[in-house]
């Protein structure tokens, strides 16, 4: 008899422990994102494909070496520079990378030896047609330096 | 009020419009409830806090086609979402609101809402049997079961309250608890009669409530991860609108019914202003407990909910029957 009486209160009891918690959730802030309309800052080591730094003027710190195009397992990169008139160094004039074969193993990053490659935070990249992964890297830099 | 055809149409729209309404915003309600319980937002697109959200579900469940499947039984097919919704709003023909709004008062105005109550049962026992559907079949077993279970205790609670007020009338029984909160039944120090297990009544018809509207923790009728979508597994378009309008019309019944028998209808708590304003608030905030109680407990089992009522809710109901039989012969 005492048994079933002590099942009863502490069944309610527990009851009572359970709708607190709910209650206290209730009041406590959200913490979704709303993801078209807010978005999650990307972490500090987030890989997404790789992009060119600029210098101070906006121009690819790149010197044309070549690193990163052998240093790739996958062939992903395909870089070209020419000598400007009166200038000593080359400087680059495109720089394409093929994202559909890229591991993002970061070996590129690696092997440059100017400070010039840098992953992005891009993660946007569903697509539907394939172009849209040969991605033109000197252009991205020109669009975001305006 | 005198009963003519005039009246009893206009009490008829007001009851279905008071239902849709309440279902469709009840939806909402518990949508941003569970939301908030569970850390998340909920539905905030469209419209202002997702208000426009109900309209928007309704316009897509009525341009839905109704699919009957092959081998059911039609008739009760099409019968049962009927059956559903409509004792749910011929029940709000009875309820008073407050001294003055109520439809048409009945003298055994109890009575005729659990007559009508009983009804819901049977509508998902139709639905499960004749969709022909094995986990609509066995989800319509289980709500039956329960529903037995669980109108014993419920009816024995009721007497009880009966017994008090001496009237199965419902405006009759909220005036017998006119005068504040310690003259409401809910309490067990009530002027004349000192019954200390009224609370505990009161308890038992609330938790008997939750499960005779088949709301969780007591969803086994529609036991979503066991049983598809229990009863209503084949019911697409406004069939399954209607079971669901159904579902939370007899929640607002429930909450009506908690709130006259127990809560004092329209009676205010320190007896100011009484008036359909605090039978307002006294509903909305039942209806708020049963959506926080949802989003609280886990499903019980077929066994813990039969255990429950054969073990322990009616054996307490029926103690406190007799008990207060027995104070209202001594007094």
């Amino acid at each position: 008899m005492v048994a079933y009486f002590s099942e009863i209160f502490s069944g309610l009891w527990s009851l009572i422990v359970g709708l607190s918690v709910t209650f206290r959730e209730f009041f406590s802030p959200t913490v979704t994102v709303q993801y078209p309309y807010e978005r999650l800052e990307m972490t500090e080591r987030y890989r997404g494909h790789i992009q060119l730094i600029g210098d101070e003027e906006g121009k690819p710190k790149c010197i044309v070496c070549m690193m990163c195009q052998r240093a790739c397992p996958s062939d992903c990169i395909s870089l070209s520079g020419k000598k400007e008139e009166g200038q000593k160094k080359k400087s680059l004039n495109s720089y394409m990378l093929d994202f559909t074969k890229c591991s993002l193993c970061g070996s590129c990053v690696e092997s440059c030896n100017f400070d010039a490659l840098e992953f992005s935070k891009e993660y946007n990249l569903a697509s539907t047609r394939r172009e849209d992964f040969t991605i033109d890297l000197l252009k991205r830099l020109e669009e975001q330096n305006t | 009020m005198e009963l003519t055809l005039f009246n009893a149409i206009v009490a008829v729209c007001i009851a279905i419009g008071f239902a849709a309404l309440n279902a469709a915003y009840l939806v909402w309600a518990e949508r941003r409830g569970a939301g908030r319980i569970q850390r998340r937002p909920g539905p905030n697109i469209n419209g202002p806090l997702g208000l426009l959200q109900p309209p928007m579900d309704g316009i897509k469940l009525m341009a839905k086609q109704l699919i009957i499947p092959g081998g059911a039984d039609k008739a009760l097919f099409i019968a049962a979402p009927v059956l559903a919704m409509a004792p749910a709003i011929v029940s709000f023909v009875t309820l008073p609101f407050s001294d003055t709004i109520v439809a048409h008062n009945l003298n055994i105005g109890v009575l005729a809402i659990f007559a009508f109550a009983s009804l819901g049962g049977i509508s998902l026992l139709f639905a499960g049997w004749s969709s022909r559907n094995k986990y609509a079949v066995m989800s319509s077993v289980r709500a039956v079961s329960q529903a037995i279970a669980y109108e014993i205790p419920m009816l024995v609670t009721v007497i009880t309250v009966v017994l008090i007020a001496g009237t199965m009338n419902l405006m009759d029984i909220v005036e017998a608890q006119k005068g504040g909160i310690w003259n409401w039944y809910f309490f067990p120090f009530k002027s004349g009669l000192l019954n200390p297990l009224m609370s505990m009544s009161f308890l038992i018809f609330f938790i008997c409530s939750l499960a005779e509207t088949n709301r969780a923790p007591f969803d086994l009728g529609e036991a979503e991860s066991e049983l598809v979508a229990g009863f209503h597994t084949e019911y697409g378009s406004m069939g399954f609108g209607l079971f669901f309008m159904g579902e939370y019309a007899n929640i607002v019944i429930g909450a009506c019914l908690t709130t006259i028998l127990f809560l004092g209808g329209w009676d205010c708590p320190f007896g100011l202003y009484p008036g359909v304003w605090w039978f307002i608030l006294k509903i909305y905030m039942i209806i708020a407990t049963i959506i926080w109680i949802r989003w609280t407990f886990p499903r019980t089992t077929i066994y813990g909910l039969l255990n429950l009522s054969w073990k322990i809710l009616i054996p307490l109901s029926l103690f406190n029957l007799l008990l207060t039989a027995g104070l209202l012969k001594v007094f």
